[in-house]
């Protein structure tokens, strides 16, 4: 039928592809290029910045060997991972990490799904988890000591209030922006109950949910460094006691060397997070095809 | 989904008039016992209260037939879509009897309201899932949907990936995959290019063709109204109300460009301006 012609004819005209001349492997390459020279130019300015400080003598302090150039200073980083105690120090630290992050994201997803779900719990609740989200979490640990003492719980105890607070919110702002429409469109599908929390309220509330673990994230990097500084728990070597022991030895060149290890699992852990997002804006069609890159 | 009728139905209306929607010969009824697959009997919709109440809908009265293709027409503010939704039991009316005679309804919107985190395929199946059809079925109807829309090729691709009139398409596949007796649309083309929506009316045209569905459209194209429906019915503008009725004779294949619709239209417009004059002083 010359409908069906036209129809089909139409449907390829409008999908045909603005450009797909260039071949994949040139498109990879350009856009590791492109991903790749801010970060090697981020450590470039980072290093000169270490050599101007260096070279500057800041009160004549270089001549003490307190504070080393950025050759010692990396040599003493290489130095500290292959014969020091770097590499188990990051073992409990990122064990710690995990489990507490873990535990928030359970706990953070539990609360959201429960507050966002059930009005009278949303007014009161809702105002509870904005106010805790903005409480400093060190300011926990006089409390997490008193109740647990020099322990991993104290320090779990502070990540989960630090973390869970904002991926509830994350949660809550994705079930409060669900597109009216798709409700509707959810509703004369019959979808109700936990059916609609499942196939449409949860899916259509994701992109906000990773947003709120990507912060509950810097939330738990920050508490648990901190807490690894005011709690140090005998008899485990973490990254926070190795800092606090630098600082015992006015070691300036390690506890920059423990710094930057500090420094890139966050940088790391945080580039996971943006990656796991632009991956949903881009299946959901979020992303200007011709501004991404 | 269905109308929750034991609280809507008139008692008048025929007990099992959905049963054998094609036996029907409406000729021979008089006009308030025609079986009608949707009956709106002075339906009024008022939203707010006190002084800032709105009177969205005022007593209107329809029925459409089964079967039947029904154009809604009026200018801005005339409650099409408020109408749409009480059909489609969205929303409640304030005072009237509805009827839906126990029907499935399903409601399609100007924008195709696909789920943007599935493929087109799986937001069919996500509509054939919520109906209840075994796991095992779900594929090959999903795969004959489509192909239904003639978008055979194209389940696998997400809503973004398509053009706004296939998107379009995936959502009347989804609304045929409710198995609903009853269609509402609401202005389901209005976003489109007048190329894609000539198209599309062929489209509807032949699948409405093919499974006796019932359709209530809203529009506010008078070419399309004349292009489309079995009969238009004009609605005033704040509040809605029925102010005319035009059955469209059936003179063979239609087209948009058909001198008996842009005869129609004329009609219709005329209609329509006359009313929209009396908001003007």
């Amino acid at each position: 039928m010359a409908t069906d012609q036209a129809l089909h004819g139409l449907d390829r005209l409008e999908l045909s592809p603005l450009s797909g001349q260039e071949s994949l492997l040139a498109r990879l390459g350009r856009r590791t290029w492109a991903g790749t020279w801010p970060k090697l130019l981020a450590v470039a300015l980072v290093l000169g910045a270490w050599e101007l400080f260096y070279l500057s003598n800041y009160h004549g302090d270089t001549a003490d060997h307190l504070v080393a150039g950025p050759v010692t200073g990396v040599e003493n980083l290489w130095d500290q991972l292959v014969h020091g105690q770097l590499v188990a120090a990051i073992g409990t630290t990122m064990e710690r990490g995990v489990i507490g992050y873990g535990l928030s994201v359970l706990v953070g997803a539990v609360v959201g799904a429960v507050v966002s779900r059930v009005p009278p719990l949303r007014a009161a609740v809702g105002s509870i988890i904005t106010g805790l989200t903005t409480m400093p979490s060190i300011a926990w640990f006089p409390f997490a000591i008193i109740l647990f003492g020099l322990s991993n719980s104290a320090i779990l105890f502070v990540i989960i209030l630090g973390s869970a607070p904002s991926i509830a919110n994350g949660l809550i702002a994705g079930v409060d922006y669900t597109p009216p429409l798709l409700l509707r469109a959810g509703k004369m599908m019959g979808l109700r109950g936990f059916a609609l929390y499942r196939y449409l309220i949860l899916p259509a509330s994701l992109p906000s949910f990773v947003a709120g673990m990507k912060q509950g994230w810097a939330f738990a990097w920050r508490s648990l460094m901190a807490g690894e500084l005011v709690v140090q728990v005998a008899g485990s070597l973490s990254l926070g006691v190795l800092l606090a022991g630098d600082q015992e030895q006015l070691d300036l060149t390690s506890a920059i060397s423990v710094m930057i290890v500090i420094l890139i699992i966050g940088v790391v852990v945080d580039g996971l997070f943006t990656k796991a997002d632009v991956a949903i804006r881009n299946r959901r069609g979020l992303i200007d095809a011709a501004a991404g890159s | 989904m269905s109308m929750s009728s034991g609280r809507l139905t008139p008692p008048e209306s025929p007990p099992g008039a959905s049963a054998f929607p094609n036996l029907t010969i409406v000729a021979d009824h008089p006009a308030q016992q025609a079986p009608a697959a949707v009956r709106l009997t002075d339906v009024s919709k008022v939203y707010g209260q006190g002084r800032g109440a709105l009177l969205a809908l005022d007593k209107v009265s329809l029925s459409v037939a089964p079967g039947e293709f029904v154009c809604l027409i009026g200018a801005s503010g005339c409650g099409k879509s408020t109408l749409l939704s009480l059909v489609a039991g969205l929303d409640l009316p304030t005072s009237g009897q509805l009827d839906t005679a126990g029907q499935k309804v399903t409601l399609m919107f100007q924008e195709p309201a696909l789920f943007p985190w599935l493929t087109a395929a799986k937001n069919v199946e996500l509509a054939l899932h919520a109906r209840g059809v075994p796991k095992a079925e779900r594929r090959t109807q999903t795969l004959d949907l489509l192909e239904a829309v003639h978008l055979g090729g194209f389940g696998g691709k997400r809503p973004h990936e398509l053009s706004g009139g296939m998107r379009q398409r995936v959502a009347m596949a989804r609304a045929l995959a409710q198995d609903a007796d009853v269609l509402l649309m609401d202005e389901p083309f209005g976003a489109l290019d007048a190329m894609t929506r000539d198209l599309l009316h062929d489209e509807l045209e032949r699948i409405c063709a093919e499974r006796t569905l019932t359709v209530l459209f809203v529009t506010h194209n008078v070419r399309e109204a004349a292009r489309l429906g079995d009969r238009v019915i004009v609605l005033s503008s704040r509040p809605g109300r029925v102010i005319g009725e035009y059955p469209v004779p059936r003179t063979g294949p239609r087209r948009i460009d058909s001198a008996e619709v842009a005869q129609m239209a004329a009609t219709l417009t005329d209609r329509l301006r006359e009313e929209m004059g009396r908001h003007g002083h």
